[in-house]
């Protein structure tokens, strides 16, 4: 048990339980904080497996930009009191079992997976220059047909959102 | 017992199926959006798990793919969320059952 082991189980242990909590916690904005402790959990991983870069995108995608996006949307609507109404006591029951009995099922057929052993010496595949170097030659097209991807989604939000005014002004008239 | 990479699949496993069952126990549509992000960090952080253990560095390229995919979803489904509240005053996803009719 050395110091990697410990904070193996110490990150797993947090992660878990900031996932339990977000879907057992009644206000939606306790539930975007508990998300973000499970990503600064995620992040604590991809470190202790030389992930550097990675868990500092983790840390400001994730955590900074869509969680800041998730928590306006939630104050921009008010959700911040506990209004929201429960399904129904067999509803969750159902929707427990269901995702148990998946857990069981992939547990069954990973439990005979080989163990690979971790490599514990430090490499520099997750730095920067080599993770950009690959990006930049093998996954080239990926790479702009994704930006191509995050315009048009940009787009679509911007439409999304402004539909409505059109619609009332249109009544207006 | 050293943590090898059979702890990173039950780790994965366990964050995904939380995953699904948020999204099947609650009725909030940005929670269910959380729950759905969650999974998409499940499936990055086995990613992440495997390229250490055969050296490879595609695998994290993934990740970022990934997190491409995460962002204009998130997005996008923000922006039908607010529509959604805007014209029905909740983001109790029940109330789209309407859409059938």
């Amino acid at each position: 048990m050395d110091i990697y082991d410990v904070l193996f189980w110490g990150l797993s242990v947090m992660a878990v339980g900031c996932a339990l909590g977000i879907i057992l916690s009644r206000n939606p904005v306790n539930s975007v904080l508990f998300l973000i402790l499970t990503f600064f959990a995620i992040s604590g991983h991809y470190i202790l497996m030389n992930a550097q870069f990675l868990a500092i995108v983790n840390i400001i995608v994730y955590a900074g930009a869509i969680m800041v996006l998730f928590l306006f949307v939630i104050m921009l609507m008010n959700l911040n009191a506990d209004v929201e109404p429960q399904k129904g006591q067999l509803v969750q029951l159902a929707g427990v079992i269901s995702g148990g009995v998946l857990f069981l099922v992939v547990l069954a057929a990973i439990k005979s997976a080989r163990p690979e052993a971790m490599d514990r010496t430090s490499t520099d595949i997750g730095l920067i220059n080599n993770l950009g170097r690959i990006l930049f030659t093998k996954y080239v097209l990926p790479f702009e047909i994704s930006s191509v991807l995050f315009l048009s989604a940009m787009i679509g939000a911007i439409v999304i959102g402004k539909k409505e005014h059109a619609h009332e002004a249109q009544k207006a008239e | 017992m050293p943590v090898n990479s059979t702890h990173y699949l039950f780790l994965s496993l366990l964050l995904f199926s939380i995953g699904i069952m948020g999204t099947l126990m609650r009725r909030n549509a940005i929670i269910i959006f959380m729950c759905i992000e969650l999974m998409l960090n499940a499936v990055n952080l086995l990613l992440v798990a495997f390229s250490r253990i055969y050296g490879d560095a595609d695998a994290q390229l993934f990740v970022f793919f990934i997190m491409v995919v995460a962002a204009a979803e998130v997005a996008v489904g923000l922006a039908i969320i607010v529509m959604m509240y805007r014209k029905v005053h909740s983001v109790d996803i029940n109330i789209l059952n309407r859409l059938k009719h």
